[in-house]
């Protein structure tokens, strides 16, 4: 697949001098009984980059993002998000830190619009308390409309006008992973985690979410975690990739270096062990 | 024809009460998706501690009181049953709110004890002839009746701007479409299940008040509660207007069904035709009048 990456200030281009990590998981183990998911794995995320996180299926990819936004607490090790340590978090107290994500099998308010959904993922961004969210008047009632145009704002920029009113239980599926990339979005987070935002897509729309996708990073800023399947995608967007298999982390590095690295091969192609 | 507006109005009044009971189960079914069999036992509780407390206290204070403990009651609930079954099915959460009616219905009469108490919170109860020059002899009505009807309006058009227009409003709606999505935008299911709680005591407060004011506080009030279910089914369990138009309709329906059709097939229809309803209902509109639509993809 063919995405035009923009030639000037995209991830790919940034300059080598000392990366500044905006999230570093530290020898993080996680188990279920006695399954290992996570096996002591380390790696990190620059800020501004696209990293993926990629892996044959049950390789501990989604585990990893539920560890980073809490839905999963590790056995051992730490996440380090901008500069702060901790073992584990709770989810909403991840989201106020500024990670928002996405979910493998979509998980959008069915019931409810397009817009709303996509303002609440604002929020965060709204503060007035429950006295006057009761009386619904005055600071409450401006900051809603605040709110809104950052959410009309989103709206716009997935090309996303024609359903703002639908519940999105009637979208179609390349629909619906866009408004769940628009609800995230919504946070203005500086982490976006997205499990596999391609999956199930034909090829026009994996080539219209990438376009987003480098669009998110390159015009907010956003650095971006990405769990994808596609290897195309994989390598044309990433700026560094890093490899689990059956919990390990067997490669981690820039695209080529990960195609060429033999480990990787062969927990992919599968060999005889 | 004065008669027959009589009794659509008797019929109305009694919705009125209908309705506020089933307010309480739209808030936690909304927020939850969970149908909340402890409401009755809420009213109940609540009801027992106003009229409890009015005995030793004024009443704003007493009212104080109870609505303090229909929060602490929340943070309970919050902590003991719903922390533990976060992310469980909805079917789970159901079956702890029964625990939560059995308990509470038990709690609250150990507390507060069993007997009948009257209850007196200062709406006046006077029988009132009106409109007779339009009819003759005029109409019956009692003052206290359109107190009620007064009450549950205001309540209902807050809470509808409350769901529909503020963010809690529609954290609380995401909450109860997904427990995940809702927490990774940032939403504390504790806070928010505390705020549902309390406000469904709340309403089970008003409720109490009010039905207890009526009726008596009583053990019975708790199971008078279920008459709630067929105004939900009827109006749409994600619905606050829908509990109102839902609970008029009932109201009125079993009071005309009564009149009209009880001297045709036999008296005490009104124990049973809100449920017949209900169920012609679920087979022509199941999601209800203003109910949220059910959306199936396949």
């Amino acid at each position: 697949m063919n995405v035009v990456r923009p030639v000037t200030a995209g991830p790919g281009a940034r300059p080598a001098e000392a990366p500044d990590v905006l999230l570093a998981a530290d020898s993080v183990s996680l188990s279920f009984g006695g399954v290992q998911a996570i096996r002591d794995v380390s790696f990190d995320i620059h800020r501004g980059e696209i990293r993926s996180i990629i892996g044959p299926n049950g390789a501990g990819k989604t585990s990893m993002l539920n560890v980073i936004n809490g839905f999963y607490k590790p056995q051992s090790g730490t996440i380090t998000f901008k500069g702060k340590s901790h073992h584990s978090m709770q989810p909403h107290e991840a989201a106020a830190s500024g990670i928002a994500r996405t979910f493998q099998n979509i998980a959008l308010f069915k019931g409810m619009s397009t817009l709303d959904n996509i303002m609440s993922g604002r929020t965060l961004k709204m503060k007035r308390g429950i006295f006057w969210q009761l009386i619904w008047y005055g600071p409450a009632r401006d900051e809603e409309i605040e709110n809104r145009e950052f959410a009309e704002h989103i709206i716009d920029f997935l090309e996303i006008e024609h359903i703002r009113k639908v519940p999105v239980g009637k979208l179609a599926y390349g629909l619906q992973k866009r408004v769940e990339l628009g609800r995230a979005l919504a946070a203005e987070p500086e982490l976006l985690l997205l499990d596999e935002p391609m999956a199930g897509m034909n090829l026009e729309e994996k080539e219209d979410m990438s376009r987003f996708i480098l669009d998110v990073n390159d015009q907010f800023g956003t650095t971006i975690a990405l769990i994808e399947h596609d290897m195309s995608v994989v390598m044309d967007l990433s700026t560094r990739v890093v490899v689990l298999d059956h919990g390990v982390k067997i490669a981690d590095g820039t695209p080529d270096v990960v195609k060429s690295d033999q480990a990787v091969i062969d927990a992919y192609l599968g060999v005889a062990h | 024809m004065g008669f027959f507006i009589e009794v659509v109005l008797g019929g109305l009044f009694a919705g009125v009460l209908y309705s506020l009971v089933a307010l309480g189960f739209v808030l936690i079914f909304k927020a939850s998706g969970v149908f909340n069999f402890a409401q009755g036992a809420m009213v109940l509780f609540a009801a027992l501690a106003l009229v409890r407390s009015l005995e030793v206290l004024p009443l704003p204070l007493a009212f104080m009181f109870a609505a303090g403990l229909m929060i602490l009651l929340a943070v309970a609930i919050e902590f003991l049953v719903l922390r533990p079954l976060v992310h469980q099915a909805p079917i789970i959460l159901f079956m702890s709110t029964i625990g939560i009616f059995y308990f509470l219905e038990g709690f609250g009469q150990t507390l507060f004890g069993s007997e009948v108490y009257r209850l007196e919170v200062g709406i006046p109860a006077d029988v009132v002839f009106v409109l007779e020059e339009t009819f003759p002899g005029g109409l019956l009505i009692n003052t206290f009746d359109i107190w009620a009807a007064v009450i549950a309006g205001l309540l209902v058009a807050g809470l509808a701007v409350f769901f529909h227009s503020t963010r809690i409003g529609r954290a609380l709606r995401a909450v109860a479409d997904d427990h995940q999505a809702a927490q990774s935008v940032g939403i504390s299911l504790r806070n928010i299940w505390v705020i549902v709680w309390a406000a469904a005591g709340l309403v089970a407060l008003v409720a109490g008040a009010v039905w207890g004011s009526k009726l008596g506080v009583q053990s019975s009030i708790a199971f008078v509660a279920f008459k709630a279910l067929p105004v939900l089914i009827l109006g749409g369990f994600t619905s606050v207007p829908g509990a109102i138009v839902g609970g008029l309709i009932i109201g009125v329906g079993e009071k005309l069904a009564e009149v009209y059709l009880g001297s045709i097939i036999g008296g005490g229809i009104e124990n049973w035709f809100a449920y017949v309803v209900a169920l012609v209902f679920l087979l022509i509109r199941p999601q209800g009048l203003f109910g949220e639509r059910i959306i199936e993809r396949v």
